[in-house]
């Protein structure tokens, strides 16, 4: 008996490995073949300027997408991260502007607003039992009103803080090697990336959301305090938030109070289309990343293209519905 | 337990301050809807001053602001109450239907209205008509005979002189881009094919090669602008139809580095734009009298509780201005930060 159990599992095991490598080869192809298209039909699609605009375009929603990432692997939902991007580009804008704080304490209060707005969430959905969806949703009002009310339902500039428009659009590497001149922007999402897949592939938070999104009955009866780690995880997905936020207030010069309705969804779009099941338990950093480089590919393609922008709105959401049925045929097969 | 109790603490805190903070803007504005509901349709009552509630397309942007406080200084001068309000986005129409449901059910003596989709608010409007209730367009205005006057810039004229000033600076011919923040409200498709038109008869040697929309959103409309230049290094000149899609275009021109080498002419005005045209990043601007329209609504209003006739078109008027004049007397007024 215990031969046949071997014989079997190792085949599905395998098949398993194989599974997932194809779908992460999915996505990546899909990218590939974008760019390729978009290559033959225009050269001015292929420039390394225009490389770096596609890389700068997909930093602030690549970042939500990552901390979106962590919660749907919960199989929960986060729709308030655009707003609260809002909000912590508001308050690193209250930081630096109307207080004079240098600016990596701006920083930092950015990063601290993200979290706490992420903190709230995820107690409401873990003590408080509201559905994600719901706690989320409220999370997004909250912050969008907040962001409108502490800011005077007016854009705070950074203009007396020179340096801070740098913090995306400088570039240090152009500085060390001259003649590489990539914005920040481009190593922050990078470098966001990294972090977030080290956090999800080899720490325990990581290894909770998987588990939490597998079976959350399960982990919760083999000892683990499952309503700590989702609130830590809602958290976590909040910083990334935080980070957006002080991101989209560098590049704009300026935290605009209005903006953020809409970037939750382009984030877990991005999200879906590489891979990551809506029904949790699985997804990858590398999957997100690729999604979000997807869809600023073809944002920016179609642009030089001059293809009417109501057709490029048509192509994404194709592309989404796409990316979860062959998911669901993956799924299928196994 | 102690969670929870934190976290209903901090819940707590949040409501409140959000409760505070959300009753500290209305009362900062002139506003007292309470005595203001019983106010007579005719207006003609000392004791309580006419309530004219003031329906805006929206409140965030700042260009909304200044309406509000021209409609606020209004309110001042003639001695009367006013609300404003306006719904999040310019998409939302059912939230401006509400209002202005809710605006007719308070039997206010007349309403300064700005449709974000006039066919939508029919109804309301043949209600409004029948209590006697006037009506007053304003900015984008109604799409309708029920309104006795609208107070707006022309948008089409106002964007046929950004035109003119582009093929001027541009030498009359070669690429120019345009940037606008929707297809579907009367300002984005006004400002739109006032330019285009304009372009098309005046100007046949300069050629549009793209006409994009960014909702107004600043970051979507800074990608948007980078990818048009990117796949046209000899446009000369790029048009900003308002203020999110002008401060896009900026930040494109900037990040590409292509500061002077491209003409860019934008709307409205705003700090980042005001700088930029100081700087000589922007060529110039259209700016309307955004101030204006919200004074002239409510002093139309006004007018009409009192019987007067009034002009079917109040023109608020609109200028140019460049780094020559944006300091003038004529210009400064109508600028807002």
């Amino acid at each position: 008996m215990a031969t046949t159990d071997a014989a079997t599992a190792a085949p599905k095991k395998r098949s398993l490995l194989r599974a997932d490598a194809a779908q992460k080869l999915l996505a990546f192809s899909a990218l590939i073949l974008i760019f390729i298209f978009f290559s033959l039909a225009s050269p001015f699609f292929r420039t390394p300027d225009n490389i770096s605009s596609i890389l700068v375009a997909t930093a602030v929603n690549g970042v939500l997408a990552l901390g979106v990432t962590f919660v749907i692997i919960t199989a929960g939902i986060d729709l308030s991260v655009g707003t609260v991007m809002t909000l912590s580009a508001v308050m690193t804008g209250v930081a630096v502007t109307n207080q004079g704080l240098p600016v990596p304490v701006g920083i930092v209060v950015g990063l601290l607003t993200g979290t706490t707005a992420g903190l709230l969430s995820g107690l409401m959905i873990a003590r408080m039992k509201i559905p994600p969806f719901i706690a989320t949703l409220g999370m997004m009002m909250i912050a969008r009103g907040l962001s409108l009310v502490i800011s005077g339902v007016k854009p705070i500039y950074f203009n007396d803080t020179p340096g801070f428009r740098d913090i995306m659009m400088g570039s240090v590497v152009g500085a060390v090697i001259p003649g590489f001149s990539v914005p920040n922007a481009v190593f922050i999402l990078f470098g966001a990336s990294l972090v977030a897949a080290f956090i999800l592939g080899k720490t325990v938070l990581g290894r909770y959301a998987v588990a939490i999104g597998s079976n959350e009955e399960a982990t919760r009866l083999s000892g683990v305090n499952v309503a700590n780690w989702k609130t830590a995880i809602y958290a976590l997905g909040g910083a990334f938030s935080g980070l957006a936020g002080v991101m989209i207030a560098s590049r704009l010069n300026s935290a605009q109070p209005a903006l953020g309705i809409g970037y939750e969804l382009e984030a877990i779009a991005a999200v879906v289309i590489g891979g990551t099941s809506l029904s949790g338990g699985e997804g990858t950093i590398l999957g997100t990343l690729i999604g979000a480089l997807i869809i600023s590919t073809l944002t920016n393609g179609l642009r030089i293209l001059s293809v009417p922008q109501e057709w490029q709105m048509v192509i994404t959401g194709v592309i989404v519905v796409l990316a979860v049925y062959l998911d669901i045929i993956r799924r299928r097969g196994r | 337990m102690k969670t929870h109790k934190v976290l209903f603490v901090l819940m707590a805190m949040l409501v409140v301050f959000a409760l505070a903070a959300g009753c500290a803007a209305p009362a900062a504005t002139t506003t007292d809807t309470s005595s203001a509901t019983t106010a007579p349709a005719t207006g003609s009552d000392a004791a309580a001053k006419p309530y004219i509630p003031v329906i805006s397309k929206g409140f965030q942007h700042q260009f909304w602001q200044a309406v509000k406080a021209g409609s606020e200084q209004a309110a001042a001068d003639l001695n009367v109450d006013i609300t404003f309000e306006g719904p999040e986005t310019e998409a939302m129409v059912d939230k401006q239907y509400e209002m202005l449901q809710a605006a007719i059910a308070k039997n206010p003596a007349a309403i300064c209205f700005a449709a974000v989709d006039s066919k939508a608010m029919v109804p309301l409007l043949e209600e409004a008509k029948t209590k006697g209730i006037p009506i007053i367009g304003f900015d984008s205005g109604v799409d309708s005979d029920i309104p006795l006057a609208t107070a707006a810039t022309d948008n089409i004229a106002a964007a046929a002189l950004a035109a003119d000033k582009m093929a001027e600076l541009i030498g009359d011919s070669g690429k120019v881009a345009v940037l606008v923040h929707d297809q579907t409200s009367r300002t984005g498709i006004d400002r739109r094919d006032g330019f285009l038109n304009r372009m098309a008869e005046a100007h046949p040697n300069v050629e549009i090669v793209n006409v994009d929309y960014g909702a107004g959103d600043q970051l979507k409309s800074t990608d948007l602008a980078k990818a048009v230049i990117q796949a046209n290094p000899d446009l000369k000149g790029y048009f900003g139809a308002n203020e999110g899609s002008i401060i896009g275009v900026l930040n494109a021109v900037k990040e590409l580095g292509k500061e002077g080498q491209i003409v860019v002419i934008g709307y409205d005005s705003g700090q980042q734009q005001i700088d930029a045209i100081n700087s000589g990043a922007e060529a110039g601007a259209i700016t309307q009298n955004p101030v204006g329209i919200g004074y002239k609504c409510v002093e139309a209003a006004v007018k009409a509780i009192n019987g007067e006739t009034l002009d079917k078109v109040i023109d608020t008027g609109f200028f140019w201005y460049d780094k020559t004049n944006i300091d003038s007397d004529q210009i400064k007024p109508l600028l807002y930060q």
